[in-house]
């Protein structure tokens, strides 16, 4: 057994246990952490894969970011307490099911495949290194890539209108939207 | 020679797929369900990669659609938090159980 595949079982373990921690923890707090945890197994994939600077990217925007503002969140609403009242028991043997029917489906069809001699040949080049990937994103990728960028005002536009608190009584009625609430 | 088979990463991600999936379906937190909304983003994501890697190694397609998808869970996760957000403000509370003024 190479190192290559022990390090691939141990990331697949990592990954789907701290997975199954998310969604099973009652405290939200918890939840965010066995997330990270999450992305730094998966991060490790990509590594194995070769893919060198997502891997980097995938911890800095999602461990780095997206989860820090998780964490504020809940912890700016006090949540951080595990007072998630009792659920019906037939909903979560639903979820079960639904979940469970589509990836048994997934799994038979994926055994069936064909994967002969597809062996990831790990380790070996260097097409994920930020040289070629800058190169490939500003010539082919480019009119994406700046899409992205008006996707990314408009997203902050929209979250700062969003999360604006409204206005008070004595400036009410100045613009449509506050003096609708 | 050495290396992974692609029906075990694919299995992988799979699994992280309905995991995502069972705690959408099962928790009522609204946060809670964010987080299974990216367990679901970042499976997909693994399944680009490996198909990048595994279909066209020299080529980098794959990995620019996670790049781009990540992109969008981030703006995403930010429109999303400032919902919740007023969400909080005016009910006290992010269980979808209690936004129902909505509901039919």
């Amino acid at each position: 057994m190479s190192i290559t595949l022990i390090l691939f079982w141990f990331l697949s373990v990592l990954a789907l246990f701290s997975a199954a921690m998310v969604v099973a923890s009652k405290n939200p707090v918890y939840s965010v952490l066995w997330l990270i945890l999450v992305f730094f197994a998966i991060s490790g994939h990509y590594l194995l894969l070769n893919a060198q600077f997502l891997a980097i990217v995938n911890i800095i925007v999602y461990a780095g970011a997206i989860m820090v503002l998780f964490l504020f969140v809940i912890m700016l609403m006090n949540l951080n307490k595990s007072n998630e009242p009792k659920r019906n028991k037939w909903l979560n043997l639903a979820g079960v099911l639904a979940g469970g029917c589509l990836l048994l489906v997934l799994v038979a069809a994926l055994k069936n495949a064909e994967t002969k001699a597809t062996l990831a040949e790990t380790g070996t080049g260097n097409i994920g290194l930020i040289e070629n990937l800058g190169k490939a994103l500003f010539t082919d990728y480019v009119v994406p890539f700046e899409i992205s960028s008006v996707l990314f005002l408009s997203a902050m536009v929209g979250a700062v209108v969003l999360g604006k608190k409204e206005s008070s009584p004595d400036t009410a009625g100045q613009s449509g939207k506050s003096s609708e609430k | 020679m050495s290396g992974i088979p692609i029906s075990h990463i694919l299995f992988l991600s799979t699994a992280l797929f309905f995991i995502g999936m069972y705690g959408l379906f099962t928790r009522r937190n609204l946060i809670t369900m964010l987080m299974a909304i990216e367990l679901i983003l970042n499976s997909v994501n693994i399944n680009f990669v490996v198909f990048n890697k595994f279909l066209w190694p020299g080529k980098l397609d794959g990995i620019f659609f996670t790049i781009f998808i990540i992109t969008i869970a981030a703006a995403e996760a930010a429109v999303a938090i400032a919902i919740i957000i007023n969400l909080f403000r005016s009910h006290r509370s992010i269980d979808v159980e209690d936004a129902t003024e909505m509901k039919w």
